[in-house]
């Protein structure tokens, strides 16, 4: 599919202007057996750059990560680390580091041996190691567990353990596979930001691998969407959210309500849509579309206003009656069946400590937005 | 190890243990395989150390003295002045004993450690075997059980006999000119423990190995370890449990073997164990015998208790 080609290309374009990337993967392949986990897939990252690679099960992220860290070769393509093609350059001489997701500790090693393991390896002197060894401990808060084994500690304590150990050895990206994915939600968060805290105190680049798109948006700077092998979008996480480059994106990041339309005109700036009920919808312009193509529009739950009041707003606007209330603490999320049948989601911030709500099921209710609310998707 | 602080997330394991109140049921199921042990393995220790505490007489029973039972406390009393530990100074004074003794730890030590070298690598690659082989390279393992233990020594004979198959494959191949003499030497025990003991080196050598963690490889890789950097440093350390208890299941039983030397080793070789059978079945010296098989026991004991402690702390180390 040469659109979907040249659409994964402009990726390649660097975030700031004559820096070079630090790694590049140019038009790598991998296949296992039948299956291509990895397809023609080009990306750069730069230097001091949180990077995430999200996507789900099975879309290449970790194969594609694990290309990085030197376990397995592409089949076709080249990876380069500061312009050098390390392809063929086997893990052990590879100046990266890896987390694994199971944290991959050595159990007969205590806390130290484990952090000092890959220190011996490059014979570095018993007094720097010894050194370095000290200042990893302190940098994940592990001064006091330095002598036990990694059975005697919590899973928090290994995760920190697992992290010092990948950073020991000042590799040039650090690699994170699903780092998380053990601990628990509170943990989980409290975690993210300490991550995005050492990863800006190091200026080293990380690149993480996860499913949790939240997660991603909570560390990375920039994103990598993947499904099947291939890129689907890069960009930062709020271009990701708001300008999403497709349905799937959309639909993958976050809620979003997707009406399907017609696009009527495109001029001065805002493309007019209308609704398979007859319904128009303004919104600004997005690239790739034209008038008379089939298009869907992306519309996030929390950028929509809900009342009461009848409406007679001739655009962006639809009314429903509202079939479901959720509670969720924080917000309130409204499912309200419109005329052509299909639910839309609305949320709303809960800022005061209501004692009724407002609105009841059953509710006729009117939905607004501003034009800049929503995007209009070609696919 | 103490718990440093009381702020750390998890104390070390195994440092308090929750007392449950037992009903009386639980307390019998828990104390039925007690009871089993101390039937079946105490009680004939404590008879075999009471009659190497006698001496021989030809007699039935063949030993002095006979507890009577009828004759109240002076019985008891006579009963326990005539118990000599006299037997196990005839031990020490006779080199037989000691030779037989030496012997069977050398045989032992020398057994063992071939078996590791050989163990290891078969082991090793079965652990690495693709999954659907690995059950069938267990059973292949485990095949020779199905075949009496004592058929296959009794085969060795014939293998190792002067015209047996591996003088005949020897000549045919042009290794040797005339017949090796095999059969009553030394290595034939050798062989024949080598190969009766495999299994049980093999074994635990493998159930170590195999669930030894891939990861644990990379991470090692990732590091800085060539493959067989990674081989000294994480495998063969973590494999160290399955050693240890497959060297002791080796170990303890080659030491008080009795058939394999019989059958195929010569007069010069004399292990502890064909002693025992002589002065049990030969001499009819029960009390003799019976201080053998307790100093043996007592040797034994020491590799035992050092397992058992291996094993304890690997199951700390879970």
């Amino acid at each position: 599919m040469a659109t979907d080609a040249d659409f994964a290309s402009s990726f390649s374009q660097p975030v700031l202007p004559g820096v070079k990337p630090l790694v590049r993967f140019d038009a790598v392949t991998k296949r296992y057996g039948g299956v291509t986990a990895v397809d023609q897939l080009s990306l750069d990252i730069y230097p001091s750059e949180f990077f995430a690679l999200l996507g789900p099960s099975g879309c290449g992220k970790t194969t594609l990560l694990r290309l990085l860290a030197g376990f397995g070769t592409p089949d076709e393509g080249r990876i380069l680390l500061d312009g050098e093609d390390i392809s063929a350059v086997p893990p052990y001489r590879r100046p990266v580091n890896m987390m694994f997701q199971s944290y991959a500790l050595f159990p007969h090693l205590s806390v130290t041996g484990n952090i000092a393991f890959g220190l011996k390896q490059e014979s570095m002197s018993r007094k720097d190691a010894r050194q370095r060894v000290e200042e990893l401990l302190a940098l994940v808060k592990l001064e006091d567990c330095a002598r036990r084994r990694p059975h005697q500690l919590s899973g928090g304590q290994r995760q920190r353990v697992a992290l010092a150990r990948a950073l020991a050895k000042r590799p040039k990206v650090l690699l994170l596979d699903e780092p998380l994915a053990a601990l628990d939600k509170k943990l989980r968060e409290e975690t993210q930001f300490e991550l995005t805290r050492l990863q800006r105190q190091l200026g080293t680049a990380f690149v993480i691998v996860t499913h949790d798109q939240e997660e991603a948006m909570t560390v990375a700077d920039r994103i990598a969407v993947m499904d099947h092998g291939r890129l689907i979008q890069v960009a930062t996480p709020s271009e990701i959210y708001e300008q999403p480059a497709s349905r799937w994106v959309a639909d993958f990041i976050g809620d979003v309500n997707l009406i399907e339309g017609t696009v009527e005109s495109i001029n001065d700036g805002s493309t007019v849509v209308i609704g398979k009920d007859g319904q128009r919808f303004r919104f600004g312009t997005s690239a790739d579309i034209w008038p008379g193509m089939n298009v869907w529009v992306a519309l996030r739950p929390e950028k929509l206003s809900i009342t009461t009041t009848p409406q007679d707003a001739k655009e962006n606007c639809v009314s429903g009656t509202v079939s479901d209330i959720a509670y969720r603490g924080n917000t309130l999320v409204y499912r309200v069946r419109v005329a052509s049948g299909t639910d839309m989601k609305v949320s709303v911030t809960n800022r005061q400590r209501l004692v009724d709500i407002p609105i009841q099921i059953g509710d006729g209710v009117s939905l607004t937005w501003t034009p800049d609310a929503g995007v209009v998707l070609g696919h | 190890m103490p718990a440093s602080s009381s702020g750390t997330e998890m104390a070390a394991p195994g440092t308090a243990k929750p007392k449950v109140a037992r009903s009386p049921g639980t307390a019998f199921m828990i104390g039925l395989p007690y009871l089993w042990l101390a039937l079946l393995i105490l009680i004939p220790c404590l008879i075999v150390l009471r009659i190497s505490l006698s001496q021989t007489v030809i007699a039935q029973p063949p030993y002095v003295p006979v507890f009577d039972f009828a004759g109240g406390f002076a019985a008891i009393k006579a009963f326990l002045g005539a118990l000599s530990f006299e037997n196990y100074g005839s031990l020490f004074a006779d080199t037989l004993y000691i030779s037989s003794y030496l012997k069977s730890l050398e045989i032992a030590a020398l057994s063992t450690l071939a078996l590791l070298v050989l163990g290891y690598p078969v082991a090793y690659a079965m652990s690495r075997a693709p999954g659907r082989w690995q059950a069938i390279l267990v059973m292949l393992v485990i095949l020779p059980f199905w075949t009496s233990f004592l058929i296959r020594v009794y085969a060795w004979i014939t293998i190792l006999q002067h015209d047996g198959l591996l003088n005949r494959v020897l000549m045919a191949l042009g290794v040797i000119d005339a017949p090796y003499v095999w059969l009553a030497t030394d290595t034939a025990v050798y062989i024949g423990i080598v190969y009766s003991y495999l299994p049980f080196m093999v074994l635990p050598l493998y159930a170590s190995l195999q669930k030894l963690d891939d990861t644990l490889l990379e991470a090692a890789a990732d590091l800085g370890c060539r493959r067989w950097q990674a081989f000294w440093k994480i495998t063969v350390p973590l494999s160290l449990p399955g050693v240890l208890a497959g060297t002791l299941l080796c170990f303890i039983p080659i030491t008080g073997e009795f058939v394999i030397p019989d059958l195929l080793g010569g007069s010069q070789t004399v292990m502890i164990g064909q002693t025992l059978w002589t002065e049990f079945f030969g001499n009819k010296d029960w009390p003799v015998a019976s201080a053998i098989a307790i100093v043996l026991l007592c040797l034994l004991v020491v590799p035992i208790a050092l397992f058992e402690k291996m094993r304890v702390r690997e199951i700390e180390g879970r």
